[in-house]
């Protein structure tokens, strides 16, 4: 190797090097932002509920408490039943999704049960949500499982029931296939 | 002559204290409910004056926050308290305004003052982290020209043509310039856990609306947003963050985010089981379908419009999930020949691209195709094509050849070719 090629090397390595560490300095192993959250914090927002039944609170609820509940704060928009409206039907339409005109409800739609907790829970009633007390949802999810057949009058729904109940349509799901529509 | 000026004047005041009592009995005489089912009419019996001569007549002065010229009407159509529908049929190029930016929500706008705004990162993440609207407006910005199509656009084509007008069949999509910080930016300041693969995101509305996203792909490009087109979001398009995911269903792009959690598989929310899945004509449904694929619109002549003999430029939009646009054919004897069309530049990955096809009408009836292909050689589908493999039921994701029959006196109708 030449003298000068020797510099130019040695000149480049130095540019490397400087690039690399200026580099390092803008961008550490994080910007800095943001703070550590409490567990109090994560705790007041994370109300989801997964289908194993992690993030269900402690309570319980019967389907005769839940139809008392579902007549004072519900049926003014899902109808007496659940099956009557003007808002979402609830109730019915198992074996129908293959019909001209499919009826899709929590019993012949929904695959998982712990939905019902997590939505009721989340939005409901539309004009209060989030109002709900922990036994109150858990009722209106027994009482709704129980209107579509799916569990007994008796039954009790809580956090250690809940994933465990089976739905109709459970398997009824399968993964993206697109493209699937032939050019022409 | 002298009186004029002082006319004007009146004549402006005037105008400025309608429009103030129509805004102000809007919030106060009406429910909400009322006001988003009936939106304001133009004042139809003075309507906007302009003086004869505009330049015998000194000007309007500065305005702090400007608005549109009082002679443009073009206005969202609400379907609902839920919905409202870009005016496709009267904007240009692929930006549209904020004002127009189509309307989906799941419980109504929020009110949210950015200062107390947090969001939340936990989950599957090395440190649970909590970011001020001021610090994720500090991390390393991104912006992008990017459509937002709801996955339920042109729903109500499946079965036969539905819409009047193009507002009506494609109204629910728009295309803005986003600003925000990668998520990926924002994840990896918490640290994501090898472990983690899916990404749930909520809302910090009254429907806390909530989707689960697979981490992978959306790590690639998906940015948390406080702008548009300039901007500070507007509220309906969830001020002050929210989620993008370019080429995706709009309801991904979860609007007043407030917390984002990892975790080993999707949550299974409400939204990505009961809604948003695809139902097939063997009974199953498809779950995750995020992508919107190929799709083109003529958006003038469209229907509801009237054209007049002669030379006619025909103007559409033409977008894809996947990528780049890179073909747009245009039909004017439904279907039986196709012309290439010219693409405005910038054709743009995800986001829209406009086309533009010079046409001369001779008076005679005429039914009016875009058909548009993307960087993955895929081909817009007819309709045919597309109800013969997903049927009828499946909601969403409707992204058939849109025709337009243009009869002999010029009027425009959608009709099923």
């Amino acid at each position: 190797m030449s003298r000068s090629s020797r510099w130019l090397t040695a000149a480049l390595c130095f540019c490397w090097l400087a690039g690399t560490a200026a580099a390092e300095e803008l961008r550490p192993a994080g910007y800095g932002f943001g703070r550590m959250a409490t567990e109090a914090e994560i705790k007041a927002w994370d109300i989801d509920v997964t289908p194993a039944g992690e993030g269900l609170p402690p309570g319980r609820g019967t389907v005769k408490a839940g139809a008392k509940v579902y007549a004072k704060k519900c049926a003014w928009c899902h109808g007496p039943t659940g099956t009557e409206g003007p808002q979402a039907r609830l109730v019915g339409g198992q074996g129908t999704l293959k019909a001209a005109e499919p009826v899709k409800t929590v019993g012949s739609y929904w695959p998982h049960a712990t939905t019902l907790y997590d939505y009721i829970h989340r939005t409901m009633p539309f004009t209060a949500p989030q109002s709900l007390a922990p036994d109150e949802v858990y009722a209106l999810t027994a009482w709704i499982l129980f209107r579509n057949g799916i569990i007994p009058e008796d039954a009790v729904i809580e956090a250690a029931s809940l994933p465990n109940v089976q739905m109709p349509n459970r398997q009824g799901f399968v993964p993206d296939p697109r493209p699937d529509v032939p050019a022409r | 002559m002298a009186r004029r000026p002082r006319k004007a004047d009146a004549r402006g005041k005037k105008l400025d204290r309608r429009t103030f009592l129509a805004g102000a009995a809007s919030l106060i005489g009406l429910t909400a409910a009322q006001t988003l089912f009936t939106p304001l009419p133009a004042d139809a019996a003075s309507g906007p004056k302009a003086p004869p001569d505009p330049t015998k007549v000194p000007g309007a002065p500065t305005t702090p926050y400007g608005r549109r010229s009082d002679f443009e009407t073009a206005t969202r159509l609400p379907s609902d308290a839920f919905h409202s529908r870009t005016p496709l049929q009267t904007l240009h190029g692929i930006v549209t305004p904020n004002a127009l930016h189509f309307e989906r929500h799941h419980n109504g706008v929020p009110v949210i003052d950015p200062a107390r705004h947090r969001l939340l990162v936990h989950g599957l993440v090395e440190r649970p982290m909590i970011f001020t609207m001021e610090e994720m407006k500090g991390f390393p910005a991104v912006s992008r020209l990017v459509f937002i199509e709801c996955a339920g656009n042109s729903a109500a084509e499946w079965r036969a043509p539905g819409g009047q007008t193009v507002q009506q069949t494609h109204g629910l999509m728009s295309t803005s310039e986003w600003t925000g910080v990668p998520l990926a930016t924002v994840l990896r300041e918490a640290g994501i856990r090898p472990e983690a693969a899916w990404l749930l995101a909520e809302g910090s509305d009254a429907a806390a609306m909530t989707r689960s996203l697979p981490l992978a792909p959306v790590l690639d490009d998906a940015l948390l947003c406080y702008a548009q087109n300039g901007e500070a979001l507007r509220p309906e398009q969830g001020y002050p963050l929210r989620l993008l995911v370019p080429g995706w269903e709009g309801n991904v792009c979860i609007k007043w985010l407030r917390r984002l959690e990892l975790g080993r598989g999707p949550f299974m929310t409400r939204e990505e089981t009961s809604q948003y899945t695809d139902l097939m004509p063997d009974g199953t449904a498809r779950q995750f379908t995020f992508m919107m694929e190929a799709k083109s619109v003529i958006t003038s002549p469209s229907g509801g419009q009237r054209i007049k003999r002669g030379f006619v430029e025909i103007r559409g939009l033409a977008w894809s999930g996947r990528g780049r646009i890179v073909r747009v054919d245009v039909s004017t004897d439904a279907g039986k020949t196709w012309l290439p069309a010219q693409l405005q530049e910038p054709v743009l990955p995800k986001c829209h691209t406009r086309f533009r096809f010079p046409w001369r009408w001779d008076g005679k009836e005429a039914i009016l195709m875009s058909r548009c292909t993307d960087e993955t050689e895929y081909v817009q589908p007819s309709r045919q094509a597309l109800v013969a493999v997903r049927g009828v039921n499946s909601r969403y994701h409707y992204n058939a050849i849109q025709s337009w029959r243009v009869t002999a006196d010029g009027t425009v109708q959608n009709v099923e070719v």
